[in-house]
């Protein structure tokens, strides 16, 4: 077959998670009128199903890899690694929405159609080829989860949460558009591999000061997305204010999206562990220990990915799986346990949960001791390949500061433990209900992905390998 | 099929039973000891496998757990693990039995947590790939938190978390370092890593051994512990319950010991050797000072917390005088404070559990109420100070001849310990159990029940054997220690020039396998 000629439908099929969830996206603001308020949980498992009809809709896609409309889309194993992601930390965050929304009575189709299409748009940044359509999927995404955070428009956090977000995001979006314009500028093309190769060689290639600005300017949008330090501090005050499913999705989905291409800047990897691992040690209220923790964890990422290296690509992907799951775990007991209008949200509310509800303390144990990477979680098999990366890429002083800050790390984790077992019960415990099913359903299933990936790395990691080889 | 992967797993259902099945404390009672005991009796299946049969590896499981860093898991004992392996099989038992009724809130999670335990102490003596190594040894942390956190006394959350993050901040060192020697050598498998390193297969610089040796040794030295590295010790053990005391002191802190034995040696004989003086003196700088401090504790926990530092010191002055006599004695050693100050947190246990409080000024006379008692704490006693025909003589004098041999000043520094020991102990005894009876004593301490009897009868017949039949355990740990050391002088000559392999070495390893 020509390079030049694509038969449409291999294209189409290329972009069917997207196109799955677009229309799964649309069907639920098409009947949410229809349906009478006391019904409309059916849209979130509407958005569900249509979330795993997406995943499999992946398997499609990976079966017909290769370039799509004009190359501007790439289907390989890296793409369908952060699509599969993507999708199943979007139907994590439905699973914990369900009753969140019913307890805040604010369940209406808009919300899971916004999940839908913020999925859309980290799906299609896993998969494109091409600034332009990098820049698409980040606003698809991002515009989403903009409203997403602002959802319960009645709460005073949750609007501050939202214009926070989206003032510092759409600044952070000009710099990477404008990063975008110096390149193309210097470069004359938008597609990546092209901009690749004409930076590889010396006879093409622009000055090195250009094009370090350029990167410097999209370094900055990604930054942001992923809260890298210096541009973390948005994070605690929006995942406070925004719903804490929500929190729970933007903390491991938008994150994974931008992980799936960002450049390198080590000092970076480890002024964002430092500062999120500092002050998650102060931190009294749940969503903003995990909002640091998860800075933390970015930088933990980051230091991987500054490994340069397939083992290092390959070891931040996997560390992004563990991530997400324990991640969205550790969310969803904090969402099941803050109430409506979010009372509870302190770590000290927890205390003797351990006494009233024994799985649920357990299970909350279990990610928080893959956060900090106990073996046996997947938490310690994603630090053990992120420091192994970054040992074969000789960042000595990085690795060493980076396994200090994780047994620093352990305090703020440990804190949350104590309170739930070492203390005697308060009234939140007390009065905490049992977790709804849709909630257990993501809270057993977080645990066996965090502990699976503990016992059996292999089954993700050998993936992740095979795709950071081709990687873009 | 190999009892040592039974040993493992056997505690871990244990734990998942006792956790899920319905029922009072008393069916989790009965469970935990139904399983700890069918455990100890499986490790009984190992000695005669071992015994005798020379320095090699016996039981040895070696499957592939991960295939991408190849991590194996390697399972397997020799004269250095099996003992320990077994010390921790009997106190398990011993510990479900001295918290019948000491624990009486949270019954299940407790005697969950304490198999849990054990399938992680065994783990690490048993464990032959470095990387299963560090999570057995990462798991075992866990289940001790919660003991002395949920179930610890007053100032127990400070204790827990401290110790906790002090094993931590150590611990993820000997990741990197266990990364770092991956990445040079291409296997976490310490059979095939001494195999490279007596074949020049491996070879590191001076300034890697030193910090890869470094990682290692702090991290071991944080759980011995070595001076200055014990301050986490002493509020562990004494918020800790007495199981949770008991397993700490007789069996986790012989994973730091037995870590300095199996791997910082073999892995990096130079960076040892090299290391040797600085570890010593901080090992009779600890002998000294922890005497000292015992002798003005007036907490009787405390005071035999601190008399644990003493007693490691010991243990590690032995291993570093790199000779036979030290060596075999310091693993002795291991064992030997395992029973006997195991014993003794045992004992202060059934006192607390009578009067409610550790404080020695609490009690006094207390041998005319409870005669047996005041006997069985007077053997212990005598024991751990180190008496001829008692354990502890054994080892400490084969600790002190080793060091003789290396330079006599060390053994005059060390034996001062030997001297001070007895002033503290005894000095415990006369206080707590002779003189005047007072009243709050006469009336809530009774004589030693028949479950404490059961409990502690194992761990002075042991006490006595041991320090007296020792040929029953030497031949093992003789040439376990041989082996490592004839490891140690591998690459001796190492700065000046790299020598070949020593055939004697080569030839024994090929037989280990």
């Amino acid at each position: 077959m020509p390079a030049s000629y694509i038969p449409p439908w291999e294209d189409v099929l290329r972009v069917l998670p997207e196109v799955v969830l677009t229309v799964g996206g649309t069907l639920a603001m098409v009947l949410e009128p229809l349906l009478r308020p006391e019904k409309k949980r059916r849209l979130g498992w509407l958005a569900l199903a249509t979330l795993l009809v997406a995943l499999w809709a992946t398997a499609v896609a990976h079966l017909f890899a290769g370039p799509a409309f004009r190359a501007m889309i790439l289907v390989d194993g890296f793409a369908t690694f952060f699509r599969a992601l993507v999708i199943v930390v979007g139907a994590l965050a439905v699973l914990c929405s369900l009753n969140y929304l019913e307890r805040e009575r604010a369940d209406s189709g808009e919300y899971y159609a916004l999940v839908l299409f913020s999925v859309v748009g980290q799906c299609l940044m896993a998969a494109s080829n091409e600034l332009i359509m990098i820049f698409i999927g980040l606003e698809i995404s991002s515009i989403a989860t903009y409203v997403l955070a602002g959802y319960l428009r009645e709460d005073v956090r949750n609007n501050e949460s939202a214009i926070k977000y989206f003032l510092l995001g759409s600044f952070a979006t000009a710099f990477l558009l404008y990063g975008i314009a110096w390149i193309y500028g210097l470069t004359g093309s938008t597609d990546l591999s092209e901009i690749r190769r004409i930076l590889a060689n010396p006879e093409l290639a622009p000055a090195g000061a250009l094009v370090g600005v350029s990167a410097a300017l999209m370094f900055v949008g990604f930054a942001f997305k992923v809260s890298a330090a210096p541009f973390q501090v948005w994070t605690p005050d929006v995942y406070q204010g925004a719903p804490a499913p929500v929190a729970a999705f933007m903390s491991a989905g938008p994150k994974a999206a931008a992980f799936a291409i960002f450049p390198i800047v080590w000092l970076s990897a480890l002024a964002t562990m430092l500062v999120g691992n500092f002050a998650a040690l102060v931190q009294d209220n749940l969503k903003r220990l995990l909002a640091y923790s998860s800075i933390a964890h970015a930088g933990y990422v980051m230091v991987a990915v500054a490994a340069h290296s397939e083992i290092g690509t390959a070891a931040a992907m996997f560390y992004l799986v563990a991530y997400a799951f324990m991640n969205v775990g550790a969310f969803a007991v904090v969402t099941h346990f803050a109430r409506e209008r979010e009372r509870y949200v302190n770590v000290d509310d927890l205390a003797g949960l351990s006494q009233r509800q024994p799985a649920t303390a357990a299970l909350f144990s279990l990610f928080l001791l893959s956060l900090i990477g106990i073996p046996l979680t997947g938490g310690f098999f994603g630090k053990f390949y992120v420091f192994k990366a970054a040992l074969e890429a000789n960042l000595y002083w990085l690795t060493v500061i980076g396994l200090l800050n994780s047994a620093l790390a352990a305090y703020y984790y440990l804190r949350i433990i104590v309170v739930m077992y070492f203390h005697e019960p308060g009234e939140a415990a007390s009065t905490a209900p049992p977790p709804a099913p849709a909630l257990q359903i993501a809270l057993w299933s977080s645990a066996a992905a965090t502990l699976l990936l503990g016992v059996f790395p292999s089954l993700v990691l050998d993936f992740a390998g095979k795709s950071a080889a081709l990687a873009r | 099929m190999n009892p040592v992967n039974w040993i493992l797993a056997l505690p871990a259902v244990g734990f998942l039973a006792v956790l899920v099945w319905p029922g009072r404390a008393e069916t989790a009672r009965a469970l935990a000891l139904g399983v700890s005991l069918a455990v100890f009796a499986l490790s009984l299946a190992l000695i005669p496998g071992v015994w005798g049969a020379g320095a090699a590896w016996h039981f040895v499981t070696d499957v592939p757990w991960i295939e991408s860093p190849a991590i194996r898991y390697h399972v397997a004992v020799d004269g250095l693990s099996l003992w320990l392996v077994l010390l921790t099989t009997l106190l398990t038992p011993v510990c479900v039995l001295i918290s019948w009724r000491y624990i009486d809130r949270r019954v299940k999670e407790f005697y969950a947590f304490l198999l849990l335990l054990e399938t992680g102490l065994v783990g690490v003596f048993v464990a032959l790939d470095l990387f299963l190594f560090y999570v057995f040894w990462e798991v075992s942390l866990v289940p001790m938190y919660f003991l002395i956190g949920v179930w610890g006394h007053e100032r127990r959350i400070y204790a827990a978390v401290k110790f906790f993050l002090f094993t931590m901040a150590g611990s993820v060192l000997m990741l990197g370092g266990i990364i770092y020697l991956y990445n040079r050598s291409g296997t976490f498998d310490y059979s095939i890593l001494l195999e490279q390193i007596n074949s020049g297969a491996l070879m590191l610089t001076p300034l890697e051994q030193l910090l890869l040796f470094l990682a290692f040794f702090v991290s071991f030295a944080i759980k011995v512990p070595l001076f200055p590295l014990h301050t986490w010790l002493p509020d562990a053990h004494v918020e800790a319950p007495s199981a949770g005391s008991v397993m700490l002191a007789s069996v986790m802190l012989k994973m730091g010991t037995y870590g300095l034995v199996r791997y910082c040696l073999p892995l990096f004989p130079n960076a040892s050797r090299q290391a040797a003086d600085w570890v010593v003196t901080l090992a009779i700088i600890g002998i000294i000072y922890g005497a000292l401090v015992s002798m003005v504790q007036p907490n009787m926990k405390k005071l035999v917390a601190y008399s644990s530092v003493s007693h490691l010191g010991f243990v590690v002055l032995g291993i570093f005088t790199f000779t036979q006599l030290g060596m075999d004695g310091a693993v002795y050693q291991m064992l030997n404070h395992g029973v006997s100050t195991g014993a003794l947190f045992i004992l202060v246990g059934y006192l607390y559990e009578r009067r409610h409080s550790l404080e020695t000024a609490a009690y006094g006379g207390v041998a005319t109420p409870a005669p047996w008692l005041a006997a069985v704490f007077l053997i212990t006693s005598l024991a751990s100070v180190g008496l001829p025909l008692l354990n502890n003589f054994v080892g400490e004098f084969l600790v002190l001849q080793g060091a003789a041999q290396v330079n006599f000043r060390w053994t005059i520094l060390a034996a001062t310990g030997v001297v001070l020991s007895a002033c503290y102990m005894l000095w415990l005894y006369q206080k707590a159990f002779l003189g005047e009876t007072p009243e709050a004593v006469r009336e809530h301490v009774y004589d030693l029940r028949p479950r404490e009897w059961a409990a502690i009868l194992p761990l002075l017949v042991l006490m006595v054997w041991m320090g007296t039949l020792t040929r029953t355990f030497f031949p093992p740990i003789s040439a376990a220690s041989a082996q490592v050391l004839e490891q140690t002088k591998v690459n001796a000559e190492f700065l000046v020039s790299r020598p070949a392999p020593p055939p004697l070495i080569a030839g024994v390893m090929s037989d280990a396998r």
